[in-house]
């Protein structure tokens, strides 16, 4: 028995090390970026998240602009992906016949798997061009007045990289949306139709609301994946860090500029000031991760609780 | 007035109706649009990938720059070579990970575990670059094919870790202790019975991670770096399929423009084969229950 | 996972078919990449146990991973600066290996090569102050040419470029604008643009986006029939950028010993204005690297000769013979 005890001892001893190895990486990434941005994070101090120049020759960096470029990217995406994500979940839970909800996820899960560098190709051989010579010339004409359609078209911008990380999101929304509206107990909605409701009636008042913290949550997570993206944008946001308020001139976001830029940054200011970015973005990760899993959880939690019930 | 009040409802409830069925063409619309561009991209990828193979492109190396012809070959080579360092470093420490979380954690540390692993997997790709270059690249004073396998398999930890942790817990408790009642000991009876059972699940889990790396780029910038031959040793540069892609994506020229399509798909069918293999280990696992 | 490990079996084997050749890494300058890529194919007949790998991430790149020794070679067209120099763990020498022009490159509908820029307008243009193409200052040199009302996309380098590096550094020195708002280096604060990655990337820009202008390598403009213009020099005269051209502005240009010079705006009158050096850096101690030393060594003392054949078909002025030979002595004193 005895001889069990011990090397049960040893096993789990020597298995603890794979688990605890895990925490050593997250907490080996985090300091590692904290150490390296550290002369960036003491000269330029808070003041690098708000200061717009970005300027190698001077050594003056203020990551606003990728910051800027990041926020605008990724909120016009959720913008475009939002709506069409959550109608796609709801038609595929609450109307399709099962079999073909069931081929339909199956090619959004396909979409999803498809590699950020092919999105790129993509981006620069089909969407630019469509965006230039089709949407934009549309935009500027008939919503010209706004002055987010303003200025040059050049096709290669921060809206063709919105509907890009638009296309590479989507499928993240309508999977997790997808188990949230079907989590939905079906007693609440039997309730909404018992009460007169038309479907949906049902399904806003009822699903909708029921399932929002998780559908948030989704929403989060994609935000996430929008955020860190790089290759698809690099690709096709036309690399410049200026802040402009059209939709239709080039940007740069925190994850692109660490890509062009990395390999390059010849004096340790420079490498340091990036790698803060790089810190920011890990922040942001930790952050979006948080707050999706809090939301999600609030619902399938009360799901759970539901099943026990 | 009886009346009136009825025909009111009567109109309140056709507008009612009529938004309903609306609201269904409307859901059925985003629903098309979603499949309309994953058609479209698809499409793109196998007419343009399609045109632009050749055999050439599997046989040949890269040729000078703005010269047409030569191939993929080293890229190809390179990037299995890094999805099986991938391997190495991801399966070892997420499938440990995952069957310690499973059979031995205590409740706050497996909580801590599984939050860091989430955090992991929300990680832009970019950073994975950075890590491994300052930890690999800057000590071995090289770019290298271990220093891209690495960032490629830390990536792959968080999925595996999961599903190993899940289709390990999944394991009947009678096979458990069954193990138990014959007085094996408990490491016997994981790594006797429960890994085994489990498998099947697990190995789906590792394709799944394998092909979400397959197809990275970012974390391969400053580590894999890319190379123009084959790769003669782990500890030189290696070219990718993905690396390939991009660089002859934004270029100018042409003939460099096909590649690109033509590795494009080339990934892409690697990636959709990986994740179908993925799903025989799932089914296949079901028929060794069932068969049991 | 029996065939998994077959398959890690036959991949080990089949790198180790190669083992035993020497594989030399560089990376940075992509304006010497076309020239330095077909060096390499033709250098494979002469020692065919030697391989390259080149990648062309720009001049910055190959100033910083040389400095860390992650790669035997780096590429630059900007030359390292004192700070860069002292910051490096060991002497690195330049060895220029080619001189090239920079096209000023467009894409303009229905306008074909030969435009004509004064600095004025170059400068004008990447600083944002000229924005249509049909400004009257473009106009006014090119009495006869039709040219649209039309937004000008400027497109420069998102990377740390050497290209950038001779770019700016001419449009600093001719415009004392440019200078103070902007300054030379390798990668500038960009009144303006699109950046594009690489040479490649800029032709890329210049190929899919019709309205947009750019510096680019001459090579990469030819290979890619990108229309360019040609640009007033210190004398007044507006000259193409062409091989002669470009090997006027080097001679009567005195260069210094560690090679570090720069031939932009030469006051020849028959030099093309926005041309360079591209160098080869190499560490004086090689000694330690085994073989790779005397590999590298035997590399640049060849394509500084035999080589330089080769790129001038790709239109790279050829190393005048002088140079050649002091270049061959600071070879020789490279350790390995």
């Amino acid at each position: 028995m005895s001889r069990h005890d011990t090397s049960d001892l040893i096993f789990r001893r020597v298995l603890a090390a794979f688990p605890i190895t895990v925490l050593i990486i997250v907490a080996g990434i985090f300091f590692e970026l904290v150490y390296s941005s550290l002369p960036s994070l003491h000269k330029f101090g808070i003041g690098f998240l708000y200061h717009s120049i970005w300027n190698p020759v001077e050594e003056n960096f203020g990551a606003l602009p990728f910051i800027y470029g990041t926020c605008v990217t990724s909120l016009v995406a959720l913008l475009l992906a939002i709506p069409i994500g959550v109608g796609a979940a709801i038609y595929l839970v609450e109307y399709a016949p099962v079999k073909v909800s069931r081929v339909i996820s199956t090619l959004v899960d396909l979409l999803a798997a498809i590699p950020s560098v092919i999105y790129g190709l993509w981006g620069i051989f089909v969407l630019v061009p469509f965006m230039r010579n089709v949407v934009q010339p549309f935009l500027g004409k008939y919503f010209g007045f706004l002055p987010l359609f303003q200025g040059p078209n050049y096709g290669i911008g921060m809206l063709a990289a919105s509907v890009m990380l638009a296309i590479i999101i989507v499928p993240f929304i309508i999977s997790v949306s997808r188990e949230v509206i079907a989590a939905v107990p079906f007693v609440y909605k039997e309730s909404a139709y018992a009460l007169g409701a038309t479907r949906w009636e049902a399904l806003s008042n009822i699903v909708l609301s029921y399932g929002k913290a998780g559908i948030l949550g989704a929403v989060i997570l994609a935000l996430g994946r929008a955020i860190g993206e790089v290759m698809a944008v690099t690709m096709i946001i036309g690399n410049d860090p200026k802040i402009a308020l059209s939709l239709f001139s080039p940007g740069y976001t925190l994850a692109s500029v660490i890509a062009n830029e990395f390999a390059e940054a010849d004096f340790p200011m420079y490498l340091s000031a990036l790698i803060e970015i790089a810190l920011v973005l890990f922040l942001v990760a930790i952050i979006v991760n948080i707050l999706a899993r809090l939301l999600i959880w609030s619902v399938t939690g009360a799901q759970s609780a539901e099943a026990v019930k | 007035m009886k009346d009136l009040v009825l025909k009111s409802f009567d109109a309140t409830r056709l507008r009612r109706e009529i938004w309903d069925k609306v609201m269904v063409v409307v859901l059925f619309l985003c629903a098309a649009c979603v499949l309309f561009i994953l058609f479209i991209i698809l499409w793109h990828l196998i007419a343009r990938g399609l045109s632009s193979l050749n055999p050439a492109f599997f046989t040949h190396l890269p040729k000078a720059v703005g010269e047409s012809g030569g191939g993929m070959a080293n890229a190809i080579i390179g990037t299995f070579v890094l999805l099986l360092l991938a391997v190495g470093v991801g399966v070892p420490l997420g499938l440990g990970a995952g069957v310690y979380l499973s059979e031995y954690a205590h409740q706050r540390f497996a909580q801590t575990v599984r939050f860091m692993t989430d955090v992991l997997n929300g990680v832009p790709s970019i950073v994975f670059g950075i890590f491994s270059y300052t930890v690999c690249v800057l000590p071995m004073k090289s770019f290298s094919a271990v220093s891209g396998g690495f960032a490629l398999g830390l990536m792959m930890i968080p999925m595996i870790t999961r599903t190993s942790e899940q289709f390990v817990k999944m394991v009947p408790h009678q096979l458990r202790e069954a193990g138990l009642a014959l007085g094996l000991p408990k490491w016997r009876v994981i790594t006797g019975i429960i890994l085994p059972s489990a498998i099947g699940g697990i190995m789906t889990g590792i394709m799944v991670a394998l092909a979400r790396v397959a197809g990275e780029t970012a974390p391969l910038l400053f580590t894999a770096f890319g190379n123009l031959h084959y790769t003669q040793s782990l500890m030189q540069p290696i070219a990718a399929i993905p690396l390939q892609i991009f660089n002859y994506a934004v270029s100018p020229y042409s003939d460099w423009h096909r590649q690109a399509w033509a590795g494009a798909l080339v990934l892409i069918v690697i990636v959709f084969i990986i994740n179908i293999w993925a799903q025989y280990f799932v089914y296949s696992r079901k028929r060794w229950s069932a068969g049991k | 996972m029996k065939k998994l490990l077959a398959l890690v079996a036959a991949l080990g084997f089949a790198t180790s078919a190669w083992a035993g050749q020497i594989q030399l890494t560089g990376a940075g300058s992509t304006f010497i990449y076309p020239a330095i890529t077909k060096w390499f194919e033709a250098y494979d007949s002469i020692d065919p146990n030697v391989q390259f790998n080149y990648q062309a991430i720009g001049s910055g790149a190959g100033i910083k991973e040389i400095t860390d020794k992650i790669v035997d070679f780096g590429g630059t067209d900007g030359p390292m600066t004192e700070g860069q120099m002292a910051a490096a763990p060991g002497k690195i020498y330049h060895i220029p290996l080619v001189m090239g022009a920079e096209a000023i490159a467009y894409n303009i509908p229905g306008v074909g090569p030969g435009l004509k820029f004064t600095p004025d307008v170059l400068a004008g243009i990447w600083l944002g102050e000229i924005t249509n193409w049909n400004d009257p200052k473009i106009t006014a040199q090119n009495p006869g040419v039709n040219l649209p009302n039309m937004p000008i996309i400027v497109a420069h380098r998102s990377d740390g470029s050497g290209t950038t590096f001779i770019f700016t550094h001419y449009l600093s020195s001719v415009s004392p604008e440019w200078s103070s708002k902007v300054g030379f280096s390798t990668s500038v604060s960009w009144p303006v643009g699109l950046g594009g990655k690489g040479n490649q990337g800029v032709s890329g820009i210049l190929t899919q986006n019709p309205g947009s202008i750019g510096y680019v390598e001459l090579a990469y403009a030819i290979q890619n029939k990108i229309p360019y213009g040609v640009v007033e020099n210190s004398s007044g005269n507006f000259v193409e950028p062409t091989v002669e051209a470009t090997s006027e502005a080097a001679s009567g240009v005195p260069i210094p010993a560690d090679f570090r010079a720069s031939i932009v705006n030469s006051s020849n009158p028959k030099a093309y204005p926005i041309c360079g050096f591209s160098w080869m850096l190499i560490y004086k101690n090689m000694a330690g690297e085994g073989a790779k030393g005397k590999a590298l060594v035997d590399f640049a003392k060849w394509a500084v000769t035999d080589g330089q054949k080769i790129s001038a078909q790709l239109d790279y002025a050829p190393l005048p013979s002088d140079l050649i030979a002091k270049i061959m002595k600071t070879l020789d004193k490279i350790s390995y």
